[in-house]
């Protein structure tokens, strides 16, 4: 399943990353007749999947951040790509988070301080790992769930166009439009079900939260009630020969 | 298949390679979080390399424990790996699943706090797009294969969709559950002040007749 990228406000998401492994290993089990030059052949597959698939990497995750926490991620990108950043944050304290990524070199591309989604995109200047990491190190004992999704370079497409001789048939451009299709709804259903998420993580923090401050609020109100009575009355009991006096 | 089969590894290794991975240290364990429907079956594949590749030497044993749990904290999958390789699971139930990877690495070093670097690609369903070099007198099987592909991208939105349907009905009953305590919780607020209200006046009232001061 692949991914699309789309750089709208609200923080889209893809569903899957890679493909070409899961792909090869369906290919090498098709492959019955096991001919001469069949080994040079596997060689060039791979070296020209690697070639091919080396823009076509991306990652989406949701991870647990505890409290006062840093974690990071790193990638290898080629110089030229084109890369985006998204991420979520889906339960915990005020839903916010802090972002940084970085070249090989150390220079700051994004920085951004409690941030509760955002997307980024940028082109690779250099070759290296690059790395992007999320803090929690401003809370104290809120947990966060982060998703983020990193996307490199293009999609593959679904009919590759290197060996073509001819234009794409109906079929094929059919085909090609429906998995269009499919990869938008599938981009939106992602965002809908973080939102929805999120959503439920609050409605259940305000369910604990109503039944805990009312009962709170019940037992506050007896206690400070009946306590006012007692008060009021040990003053009157004590000053009762002094009251006469004052009276006359 | 023992070509291929090498063809196929060393693809996987160089994919990997290039992969986005984080670190590792010896004996902690990182989870990630994966929303996954119902009869979805998810293939991971992991590489396990050290920091520094110097010292690619001195650490004898690479290995890695992937554990799986699913929402109901129950272990669907649990085992270790060499420092290279590929596990799958079917999930059963829809929900939250937890893939923890926890290093086992059996070397007894100084470098005690020596961080390892995990590259990870997970995926779901059987058939993904390919890049297909030999297709160009395949045209049928690669027609064949992009339908398969979309079938399964199709049965995973719906999947995805009949999930979501009970969590929103999750999230309702939440909602609705909270608005009744409100409603239920201030009346009995209410209730409480009023009776408290007139116990305090009754009483000091009583008192005072008492005490002879009114």
């Amino acid at each position: 399943m692949r991914c699309v990228v789309s750089n709208t406000r609200l923080s889209i998401s893809c569903i899957r990353v890679r493909t070409g492994v899961s792909s090869f290993f369906l290919r090498s089990c098709r492959l019955s007749v096991f001919r001469m030059h069949g080994s040079l052949r596997v060689l060039l597959q791979v070296l020209w999947a690697q070639l091919l698939c080396g823009w076509v990497l991306g990652s989406e995750l949701t991870f647990e951040l505890p409290d006062n926490a840093k974690q990071c991620f790193y990638e290898d990108i080629i110089m030229g790509t084109k890369c985006t950043l998204e991420f979520q944050v889906v339960t915990g304290g005020h839903y916010d988070v802090d972002c940084r990524l970085e070249d090989p070199d150390g220079t700051t591309l994004y920085k951004e301080m409690k941030k509760q989604y955002d997307s980024f995109t940028f082109t690779a200047a250099k070759n290296g790992t690059y790395k992007f990491c999320f803090s929690n190190e401003f809370s104290t004992f809120t947990h966060k769930t982060v998703y983020f999704d990193f996307q490199v370079g293009d999609d593959p497409p679904l009919f590759p166009n290197e060996n073509r001789v001819t234009a794409l048939t109906q079929m094929e451009s059919a085909c090609v439009s429906i998995h269009e299709a499919l990869k938008s709804v599938i981009d939106y259903q992602t965002h809908f079900r973080l939102r929805e998420a999120q959503g439920r993580s609050r409605a259940e923090d305000l369910n604990t939260r109503v039944a805990f401050w009312s009962i709170g609020e019940a037992i506050i109100l007896l206690v400070v009630s009946i306590s006012q009575v007692v008060l009021l009355r040990s003053f009157f009991s004590d000053k009762k020969t002094t009251t006469t006096r004052v009276g006359s | 298949m023992g070509l291929q089969g090498t063809g196929f590894l060393l693809q996987c290794y160089l994919m990997l390679a290039a992969s986005m991975f984080f670190h590792l240290g010896e004996q902690e364990e990182k989870c990630i979080i994966e929303e996954i429907p119902e009869d979805t079956l998810v293939t991971g594949f992991f590489l396990l390399e050290p920091w520094d590749v110097k010292a690619l030497s001195k650490l004898p044993q690479l290995g890695l424990t992937v554990t799986v749990k699913d929402s109901n904290s129950e272990i669907m999958l649990s085992k270790r790996y060499g420092k290279f390789g590929k596990f799958t699971f079917t999930a059963h139930t829809s929900g939250q699943h937890f893939l923890c990877f926890k290093t086992n690495s059996t070397s007894f070093s100084v470098f005690a706090r020596e961080r390892l670097k995990l590259h990870l690609d997970v995926q779901m369903g059987e058939f993904t797009v390919g890049h297909n070099t030999d297709r160009t007198k395949d045209s049928m099987e690669a027609l064949e294969n992009s339908l398969r592909h979309l079938t399964e991208q199709m049965i995973h939105i719906t999947r995805q969709q009949e999930f979501q349907r009970e969590k929103e009905e999750v999230f309702r009953q939440i909602s609705e559950n909270t608005n009744s305590k409100v409603l239920w919780w201030a009346a009995v607020q209410t209730s409480i002040l009023l009776v408290v209200g007139f116990w305090q006046m009754k009483r000091l009232k009583d008192f005072f007749i008492e005490k002879k001061l009114v």
